[in-house]
């Protein structure tokens, strides 16, 4: 199936966000509940289940400057594998002008078994602009191998390239369950922040966590594996003002170092 | 207008061995242009003593010298430490380098490492006068390649077993120096230094070699004095008057013989020929 | 094509570029428990070949690509941003720049007649598959060989760290490396087809241990490996 949808923000002057624009197609339809700070929250709401293989859906979002959207979805995203085409696709384009604000705080999107799916997000975010950016993935349904999933997330501050990521899983993927990229675990997942607000934070590390300060720009990715998605999602709920760690304990350096040094050097 | 390398009378002490260099010959191989630091290689099997040395000679050479260190140390930061915890160097002077459990790669063959590390120290805390590179403790066929120092010390100890020159290797022949360390121990572990003294001259020819115990003599002075030689004497070779600002005519005759420490050496001026140490009791 | 053997001195271990400091993040996997054994080595190097390996093959290609066109410079600028972007840990960037400011060191040595200054001047050296790049023209390589370098580099490194650090039969791991041969080859040939395409469009595989890894590991205070 093919669908597109569509949704543009803008701050109507007042301290409100309004959508001049908010369509959808089945299996892509865009629900607005909603929310109290004068934002908006908006939620994707999918098929029963899917996406499934030979799906071809398509998301712009726009906020533009002051507009502040939430997006969510009201569950996991199931990859799994169909008739009509080989692959199911998800394109998210986003822009984030100057002053806006995008979180894009999803469920998971699960790799089931025999999946051939590739996501692709590709955000622009203006100098000034807020962005929270979680992808979560998580490896076969319960106790299954996954398919074939590719999570690609393209951004750009201020038009320089901040943030290339392509993660693979799959059987025909070499070595990605193995120690070099997810060690077994069958969750994983980052968080983006881009926020003009927050001051730069060091890197930091904790078990399977670590923050990480881009290059590019003011902007930290949090990345993380676990063993399932209650877990992860502990590791990537998103940092307030009071707290700079993300869900989970705070980093404790020098016991991570000690357990990861348990070799003595 | 390279001058005269003098040499001190040597005074026999038949209790410390030591080596007799030919007078009026340089048995090393000329330094290059004192633009920058002056870079001593200090290598040796493990636990001979190169770190106590590192301290030793930071401490000689406090409020004399611009110094800067490098270790590779196997445990690269044990080195760093202990020098920051002996309070004989300002940690911002110390840079430790990985070696992949290569000691002897990361000093001879593949130098970048340590050459970066040098250049980070200078880049860092400006122009140094000596930077001293510690090996990560090795074997006797360890030597640093001269892309990476100009000078190097061989540290070896009594309590290896006075056999370990014989055994020779090219850290023991080859080195610019070769220290003969923890003397004080020599009675109780049954070395004979003499034997030592012989089979290094037998060994090394005109290289020196200095004994030494680090406990009794925690300034290390015949190693200080034979760099504070090494600099002066680089200076006068290679710096042209002009360029050297304050050279002194008289340089080169000031100290010979005598028994002072050398006057203070800085990169860019000229400094009196010191007195070799080496032999000295 | 290039003479052979120039490409086999560039691949060489011994090219004095600091390999051998370098495990590429097997230190902390070994550490971590993930990799004790030859089969625990043979899952992590084929993961870092399909990662690390192919974004670094690919960008020393398109580095070499660019060494002979017109518009190096600023062609080498939007690989070092774009570079930047695929390597989210700042540990793994201060390594990569490490790395190629040591090759840098060896290039302008070697070859004293190349330029190497139209690379990004940046506070830590310049990135070492932009650096590999320039260096393979100097040689007289072409992307593919440039990528097969790279590549071969990615599982070599690794796998010499593992025979140090966990005393593990060298045979057997030579064994594992002629098995891979295959899948280095297809990195690399993949890596050079990769590299036609604008530098955003380059490859960006990711792995989530790697940065861990490289974050944790630059916080010890002993390490024997600087990555
Ligand atoms: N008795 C005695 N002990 C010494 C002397 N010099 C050093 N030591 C001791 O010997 C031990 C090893 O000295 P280090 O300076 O750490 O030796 P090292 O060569 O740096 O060792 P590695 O770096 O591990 O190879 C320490 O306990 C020192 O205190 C000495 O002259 N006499
Ligand atoms: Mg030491």
């Amino acid at each position: 199936m093919r669908a597109t949808a569509r949704l543009v923000a803008r701050a109507d002057g007042h301290g409100r966000t309004v959508l001049p624009e908010l369509r959808g197609e089945s299996p892509l339809l865009l629900r607005q509940v909603p929310a109290g700070d004068g934002g908006v929250t908006v939620y994707v709401v999918g098929g029963a289940a899917g996406p499934l293989a030979g799906d071809e859906l398509r998301l712009d979002v726009e906020v533009g400057p002051g507009a502040v959207v939430r997006v969510h979805t009201v569950a996991a995203s199931i990859a799994l594998p169909g008739r009509p085409g080989p692959v199911s696709r998800m394109l998210v384009r986003a822009t984030v002008a100057a002053g806006a604000t995008l979180r894009w705080l999803p469920e998971q999107l699960v790799a089931a078994a025999g999946c051939a799916h590739v996501g692709d997000a590709q955000v622009d975010v203006a100098e000034g602009g807020t962005l929270h950016w979680r992808d979560e993935l998580i490896c076969g349904r319960h106790g299954e191998q996954p398919g074939h999933a590719e999570v690609n997330t393209w951004v750009d501050l201020a038009g320089r390239p901040l943030l290339r990521q392509s993660l693979t899983v799959g059987p025909d993927v070499p070595g990605w369950a193995g120690p070099a990229v997810l060690g077994g675990a069958a969750a994983t997942g980052s968080l983006l922040v881009v926020d003009p607000a927050r001051p730069a934070e060091p890197p930091a590390v904790a078990g399977t966590v670590a923050r990480l300060p881009l290059a590019g720009g003011l902007a930290t990715l949090w990345t993380a594996t676990a063993a399932d998605a209650h877990t992860l999602r502990a590791y990537l709920e998103p940092p307030t003002e009071n707290r700079s760690w993300c869900g989970g304990a705070p980093p404790e350096p020098v016991s991570d170092q000690h357990s990861l040094a348990g070799m003595g050097g | 207008m390279r001058p005269e390398i003098l040499r001190p009378e040597i005074e026999h002490d038949e209790s410390v061995p030591h080596t007799h260099p030919e007078p009026g010959v340089d048995p090393h191989a000329p330094l290059p242009a004192a633009t920058r630091a002056l870079r001593v290689g200090i290598g040796g099997p493990v636990g001979s003593g190169k770190t106590a040395l590192v301290a030793a000679l930071c401490r000689a050479f406090a409020g004399e010298l611009r110094l800067g260190v490098v270790t590779n140390d196997i445990y690269t930061t044990e080195d760093a430490d202990f020098l920051k915890r002996a309070g004989v160097l300002d940690p911002a002077r110390i840079r430790a380098v990985e070696t992949g459990c290569c000691p002897h790669t990361a000093i001879r063959d593949d130098i970048g490492a340590n050459l970066d590390a040098v250049d980070e120290l200078a880049e860092a805390l400006g122009p140094l006068d000596l930077v001293l590179v510690e090996s990560g403790g090795d074997n006797l066929t360890a030597t640093f390649s001269r892309g990476l120092v100009d000078r190097q010390i061989f540290v070896v100890d009594v309590a290896g077993g006075d056999k370990v020159p014989r055994k020779g290797g090219p850290g023991v022949t080859a080195a610019d120096l070769l220290v003969i360390n923890k003397t004080d121990l020599a009675p109780m572990v049954g070395a004979d230094l003499s034997v030592m003294d012989r089979d290094a001259r037998a060994r090394r020819g005109a290289l020196p070699t200095v004994f030494q115990s680090i406990t009794e003599d925690p300034l290390a002075s015949q190693v200080a004095d034979w760099i504070r030689h090494e600099l002066a004497h680089r200076s006068t070779v290679t710096v042209p008057p002009d360029a050297a600002g304050a050279a002194s005519p008289g340089a080169a005759s000031a100290g010979v013989g005598s028994a002072e420490p050398a006057p203070r050496a800085v990169a860019g001026q000229a400094a009196p020929v010191a007195a070799l140490p080496v032999g000295r009791a | 094509m290039a003479a052979p053997t120039m490409l086999l001195l560039l691949a060489d271990g011994r090219f004095p570029a600091g390999a051998h400091a370098h495990s590429a993040g097997l230190e902390a996997a070994v550490a971590a428990g993930r990799v004790t054994d030859l089969a625990t080595l043979g899952g992590y190097l084929r993961g870092r070949l399909a990662t690390a390996g192919l974004v670094a093959a690919a960008f020393a290609a398109a580095a070499r690509r660019a060494a002979w066109s017109s518009g190096r410079r600023a062609t080498l600028a939007r690989l070092d941003a774009e570079l930047d972007a695929r390597t989210a840990s700042p540990a793994q960037r201060a390594v990569s720049r490490r790395q190629g400011r040591a090759l840098l060191r060896a290039g302008r040595q070697i070859w004293p007649a190349a330029t190497f200054d139209d690379l990004p001047v940046t506070p830590g050296g310049p990135h070492q598959p932009l650096t590999l790049g320039l260096v393979g023209a100097a040689a007289g390589l072409d992307p593919a060989q440039v990528a097969t370098v790279a590549a071969h580099a990615t599982v070599t490194g690794s796998a010499s760290a593992a025979v140090r650090l966990l005393g593990l039969d060298p045979y057997q791991v030579q064994a594992l490396l002629v098995r891979l041969a295959g899948a280095c080859d297809a990195t690399a040939a993949r890596a050079a087809r990769a590299a036609e395409e604008p530098p955003e469009r380059l490859p960006a595989a990711a792995a989530p241990l790697a940065d861990i890894h490289a974050e944790a590991h630059a916080t010890w205070e002993v390490r024997l490996f600087a990555s």
